[in-house]
């Protein structure tokens, strides 16, 4: 799990290096080459959407009152990042970009880089008004993303700098899981819990970039999407671009979603489930060799499956648990990289001597 | 004169012969000048590397066809000198890092890096970026794939990454969300057949389709295995004859006997005999996964209904050993013993019921 939301986050790192790269390159295909995670970043405290405490307290710090030290944690995709950076905007206009620094877990961030970045530039004072002579708060703010794969050591580090500048600088973390973060950062933020992304919301935010981009699509596909993505609206927005990348100018239909999530079709699951009810061990076995010839991957497989069972009416508890465990137990012997002919073939007979 | 799989090999995206929807796809990827990471993986034989090849075609033109052949040296932290083989062109370099067995994490790393860290220099015959293309990600040691993680985001300016995996499962989550992956299935029996026409009606061969669908039905989905036995059958014996005799790799057949024998008798002489003949496999080089694979449904199609269950439990639990233990012949030895112990008691269990009956 830890791995898959890391991975989300720096893939969206990554984007973001390309495209500053390439503006030295060629500005002309910049435009087209900026992820679209990126492009349609909310820009304003106002167009972030869900997450209302925080939205009103960002709202107070506009207005003038003081912004305490941040501690931001949630579920990939559900807008942290994005909003403290529309703050960021809103509070330094123009000058933000010499006003906040940010470091993610791709930076290197051990108690070396703490005691010297983060210090360093923590210690310069700003005036309080812009270049343009608009005031503007007297403080810079340092984003450290991905806090929660910070050492212990260089979260320890941080603790007395965090106090000592308050004057000039205000911290903001961001993590996945606040239980990683050691209790004196805790205690010196204002905590903020970020739900994930309700689906209506998703949903509509999908569609006005379908919209802006001139994608086709079908009503369906969206739902797909949206379900398959659970909330983490980052995941939705760069299946999506991929998804259009690849039909061109085409409508995105519903197989163009399941082929680049990597989901199942669901007909697959249902087949598995009935083919086990059957009792025909021939069945069984060209069953498990099609899937496999269709490349799909078993540990999706076993996901979907799992769904399945749990929400099925016809079975009994007891049944279910059986199930269950065996499929955990397949899940793991994959991770060691047992063979996946093997392991399905083995959940299939577990499903049938437990029916 | 070369061989059919390579005469008859598509070389354009818009010429393949099955798929055809997801060619349409690659090709408005391509023509966009930019692609992500891309991540091909399907079952052996089902056109992945005809695919990525086409792709690159597509991109630069024929020039990704004039390969060459190149070593490329590694030295690791403890002095152990690598050397790997490289297939490049102008455009592209292709290696298969877990070639370097426990060493490819530094393969990985020094190979993208040397690649990714020179810009073309001419960019508009070169394209703005390099293509690297890695065989069997799914082989590579976890170590390497993280490694791989990182500098695939830093270079993402001067290189693109096409990987190419037999089954996604062994490839790490990290690596499958940076790419776009591209799932490539195995022709359909159908397919298969009608390839293997086409292919010899260009040939001026006739061939009866009672032959075509054997062939199809021999080679488990593997079109490369399916053209190569389509034209050993030629070799043999033309004109074609439809009952005529397909060859089946050695190592199948002699998989298959080893199989009979265990079902044949139970006892400690045969498992003695066993071990040579896996030995034998071993010497030769046949994967693990593919003996395993092989016995397994051999035994499950030969062996009495009310055994399956347990055997197949049993397999289960045998090849996830294999993965985690380090000596092979150990846990293939093992599974045999236990077969074997499965059927002899199967077997008296069966007397008893008899003798009670009668």
């Amino acid at each position: 799990m830890q791995a898959f939301i890391t991975s989300n986050k720096s893939s969206l790192n990554s984007g973001e290096s390309s495209t500053k790269q390439t503006t030295k390159k060629d500005e002309k295909k910049n435009k087209k080459s900026i992820p679209w995670v990126e492009k349609y970043r909310p820009h304003t405290v106002d167009d972030i959407v869900e997450q209302n405490e925080i939205v009103a307290t960002l709202k107070q710090c506009l207005a003038g009152a003081d912004l305490p030290h941040f501690l931001f944690y949630g579920p990939p995709g559900s807008g942290k990042t994005s909003t403290i950076i529309a703050a960021a905007r809103q509070l330094f206009g123009d000058m933000y970009k010499d006003r906040i620094l940010e470091l993610n877990a791709s930076d290197d961030r051990g108690i070396q880089v703490i005691r010297d970045k983060v210090k360093t530039f923590s210690q310069v004072t700003v005036s309080s008004t812009r270049s343009d002579g608009k005031p503007c708060p007297p403080y810079k703010i340092i984003i450290l993303d991905e806090a929660d794969s910070m050492t212990s050591a260089a979260q320890a580090a941080l603790r007395r700098t965090m106090e000592k500048e308050t004057k000039s600088t205000r911290f903001c973390l961001i993590c996945n899981y606040v239980s990683c973060i050691i209790q004196p950062l805790t205690s010196r933020c204002a905590k903020y819990r970020f739900k994930p992304l309700s689906k209506e919301m998703m949903l509509n935010r999908l569609k006005l970039i379908c919209k802006e981009e001139n994608v086709l699509y079908e009503e369906k596909s969206l739902d797909v999407l949206v379900d398959a993505c659970g909330g983490d609206l980052r995941r939705a927005i760069t299946c999506l671009q991929s998804c259009a990348r690849l039909k061109g100018n085409k409508s995105l239909a519903l197989e163009d979603i399941l082929e680049v999530t990597g989901i199942i079709p669901d007909h697959y699951i249902i087949m598995m489930f009935e083919v086990c009810r059957e009792r025909n061990f021939e069945k069984i076995e060209n069953f498990v060799e099609k899937l496999l010839s269709e490349a799909y991957c078993a540990p999706q497989v076993l996901e979907q499956f799992l769904e399945l069972i749990i929400s099925s009416n016809d079975l009994t508890d007891i049944q279910k648990s059986h199930i269950c465990e065996k499929i955990a137990v397949c899940s793991w012997r994959l991770q060691d990289g047992a063979s996946e002919y093997v392991q399905l073939l083995d959940l299939c007979y577990c499903v049938i001597n437990v029916l | 004169m070369s061989l059919w799989v390579d005469k008859y090999r598509p070389v354009s995206l818009s010429k393949v012969d099955y798929h055809k929807t997801q060619a349409e796809h690659l090709r408005n990827l391509v023509q966009q000048g930019d692609f992500p990471h891309l991540l091909f993986y399907g079952p052996c034989g089902a056109g992945k590397k005809t695919r990525i090849m086409m792709l690159l075609r597509e991109l630069y033109g024929t020039g990704v066809e004039k390969l060459r052949m190149g070593h490329l040296n590694f030295q690791t932290s403890n002095n152990k000198k690598l050397e790997i083989m490289s297939v490049s062109s102008n455009y592209h370099i292709e290696i298969n890092a877990s070639d370097a067995g426990i060493y490819d994490k530094i393969v990985v790393m020094e190979l993208i890096k040397n690649a990714a860290q020179t810009h073309q220099l001419d960019v508009n015959g070169q394209g703005e970026f390099k293509i690297i293309l890695l065989n069997e990600v799914d082989k590579l040691t976890k170590d390497a794939q993280q490694a791989l993680r990182r500098t695939m985001e830093k270079y993402i300016a001067t290189c693109r990454l096409i990987l190419c995996a037999n089954s996604i499962s062994q490839v790490i989550p990290a690596i499958r969300s940076r790419c776009l992956s591209i799932r490539v299935p195995s022709p359909t029996n159908e397919e298969i057949i009608s390839i293997l026409m086409n292919i010899c009606k260009k040939e001026g061969l006739s061939l009866p389709t009672e032959l075509a669908r054997r062939i199809a039905e021999k080679c488990d989905g593997n079109l490369r295995r399916a053209i190569l036995m389509c034209e050993t059958c030629k070799i043999n014996q033309y004109p074609f004859d439809k009952n005529q005799n397909i060859v089946e790799p050695d190592w199948q057949k002699f998989i298959y006997e080893t199989a009979s024998i265990i079902l044949k008798e139970q006892s400690p002489q045969n498992l003695l005999n066993i071990r040579s003949r896996l030995y034998e496999l071993l010497c030769h080089g046949i994967p693990t996964e593919i003996i395993f694979k092989h016995l397994l449904k051999h035994l499950l199609k030969n062996c009495n209904l009310s055994v399956k269950k347990e055997i197949i439990q049993v397999a289960a639990e045998f090849e996830h050993r294999l993965h985690r233990g380090s000596k092979i012949i150990f846990h293939l030895e093992a599974f045999v013993a236990k077969l074997m112990l499965i059927e002899t008691n199967f077997i008296t269990s069966y007397m008893c019921d008899i003798l009670e009956f009668s």
